[in-house]
């Protein structure tokens, strides 16, 4: 049953060293506020899972948080490369990262298997790709009815999935709207979920048939207005392009990433100390 | 009259979206190919429905999305779907016409790399991966490449397939399985080409304005060959321009770039 609480308890209590790990939001929604945490709590050995690595991935790779990562897309949308990410996999800085490279179909079926208790996924897909030939969890099986084969890969199963979300009322129950990505299913997949929301209200006031996890398949909620900047929540505030833009140029360099990072995760006390010191980085530095 | 002034890139993007029919339901790459199937939502194909993987189904953006998942996406679109139920039903369900993609590298039977430069384990160059693309190639009804053209793009081998095109040529795609149709055609910056009918290698079927075949040839990794009916492409109207510069332009003024580069 979901207890509020804060996140920094949140990520002390569920978020161990060396668990299988997934923070997920398909742009949309995506949890920076917990990642930073994790990032400022000094957490190792993660296995990361998320289908669009995103800055967030970028950051916590960097910090050095992360063992391994399962990923299906690995870029900054719009702008070009995930250098943290780049600089773990072709140089291993600042370690090495084991990368278990999936796709976006398989992946979310991953996802749907994982929430349904299933060991594995079965997909019309990778026929033809090299993706089988690097990643070794890719197999195939065949179709007991027709004959056909079909692509078998592993249910996605993290001890700790945690996601952001709009709105939860007093008991802990989480409505979410807008572009859903597999939130839900990373959800009900997970041993334990966190979910971090702009608004705690009295009531949810959702409309039938509206994504609604309730308070008893959620272990945390947390309250972090702004939790999922510099990606956007629906109905709340829009996505900081120019932060996306700003983050090829800190994240480019060793130096100037590690700088970054000292100044506004390992230095920040939260993610509130967090925007703050941001607002006013923003303000020295020319867009 | 003058002909009007145009770049390589937008002829490129020009030719792209008059590939994309009107009332096709059409599975969207970030990037160029989103450019070019807006563009052709906003010229000649009103009715094309936008499928995008983050979940909105019948999106009509406003301006370029610099994401898969932004917010005027979800805004315009006849839906907004989860994820795994994209690729589930709509994609893997048969209900996409045709699958939009873009790609850091491409062979003579159109499979595509968009995974590494280099090798696998050492990279020289890591790219962002398969995303959606391996999916949408081989599940697609039939699918429409946008590629700039240079000797480290169009290759002789890629140093990754990550998404089929016609595999090793003739019938191998079909015999693998493969239920969707495959690349109709692959839009350059310099010409069109689309794949033998037989032998499924891309021909050159129409050279952008004022290209000669040498260049082709110096761009290309390949021995590329020409169709016997291999014609000019149709330059930019002044209508098709003046659409897409606006387009960039309201783009521009709300996330301060163009929205194309990935």
């Amino acid at each position: 049953m979901a207890i509020w609480m804060s996140l920094s308890e949140a990520v002390a209590a569920f978020v161990q060293d060396g668990l299988c790990v997934a923070l997920e939001g398909f742009t949309h929604l995506i949890p920076f506020a917990a990642g930073h945490e994790i990032i400022r709590q000094g957490r190792r050995d993660l296995a990361l899972v998320r289908m669009t690595p995103d800055l967030i991935y970028d950051q916590m790779i960097g910090a050095g948080c992360a063992a391994s990562l399962t990923f299906s897309w690995g870029g900054n949308p719009g702008i070009g490369s995930l250098h943290r990410f780049r600089d773990a996999v072709e140089h291993g800085w600042p370690a090495p990262l084991a990368i278990r490279e999936r796709s976006h179909s398989d992946l979310s079926n991953a996802w749907v298997a994982g929430a349904a208790n299933l060991p594995f996924a079965v997909l019309r897909g990778y026929t033809g790709s090299d993706l089988r030939r690097v990643n070794p969890q890719i197999r195939t099986i065949q179709c007991p009815f027709t004959g056909e084969e079909l692509a078998a890969t592993p249910a996605v199963r993290p001890d700790v999935s945690i996601i952001h979300a709009q709105k939860a009322d007093a008991r802990g129950n989480v409505l979410l709207w807008g572009i859903l990505g597999v939130q839900k299913e990373a959800v009900l997949a997970a041993k334990h979920a966190i979910v971090t929301v702009e608004e705690r209200v009295v009531a949810l006031d959702a409309p039938p048939n509206a994504c609604v996890l309730p308070a008893w398949v959620i272990d945390a909620v947390c309250l972090v207005p702004g939790g999922a900047a510099p990606s956007y929540a629906h109905g709340y505030y829009t996505r900081d392009n120019a932060f996306y833009r700003r983050w090829d140029r800190i994240s480019r360099r060793r130096e100037t990433f590690q700088t970054w990072l000292r100044e506004h995760i390992l230095s920040t006390s939260d993610f509130a100390d967090y925007l703050r010191v941001l607002n006013s980085s923003r303000q020295e530095i020319p867009q | 009259m003058n002909a009007a002034r145009y770049t390589s890139e937008e002829m490129m993007t020009i030719a792209a979206a008059r590939t994309l029919r009107n009332g096709a339901v059409c599975f969207v790459g970030i990037g160029l190919p989103s450019t070019a199937a807006n563009l052709a939502r906003l010229t000649h194909a009103p009715d094309v429905v936008l499928i995008y993987e983050s979940g909105p189904i019948g999106a009509r953006p406003p301006i370029l999305p610099l994401s898969i998942g932004d917010s005027h996406l979800a805004e315009t679109a006849d839906t907004v779907v989860s994820t795994p139920e994209v690729f589930r039903y709509w994609l893997q369900g048969g209900h996409v016409d045709v699958g939009f993609l873009g790609a850091a590298q491409i062979d003579r039977f159109a499979n595509i790399n968009t995974t590494v430069i280099g090798d696998y384990a050492h990279p020289k160059v890591r790219l962002p991966g398969a995303g959606g693309a391996s999916e949408i190639s081989s599940n697609a009804k039939e699918v429409l490449l946008i590629v700039r053209q240079t000797r480290q793009s169009f290759v002789e081998k890629l140093d990754f397939l990550t998404s089929v095109g016609f595999l090793t040529g003739g019938d191998s795609r079909q015999r693998a399985g493969l239920r969707g149709g495959g690349p109709s055609a692959v839009i350059s910056d310099l010409c069109i080409l689309r794949p033998d009918p037989i032998d499924r290698e891309l021909r050159v079927v129409s050279l952008h304005p004022g290209l000669s075949r040498e260049r082709i040839l110096d761009n290309t990794g390949w021995r590329i060959r020409f169709a016997d009916d291999c014609c000019e492409t149709a330059p930019p109207s002044g209508m098709e321009l003046e659409i897409l510069r606006d387009l960039h332009r309201r783009t521009r003024a709300v996330h301060g770039c163009v929205g194309d580069i990935a």
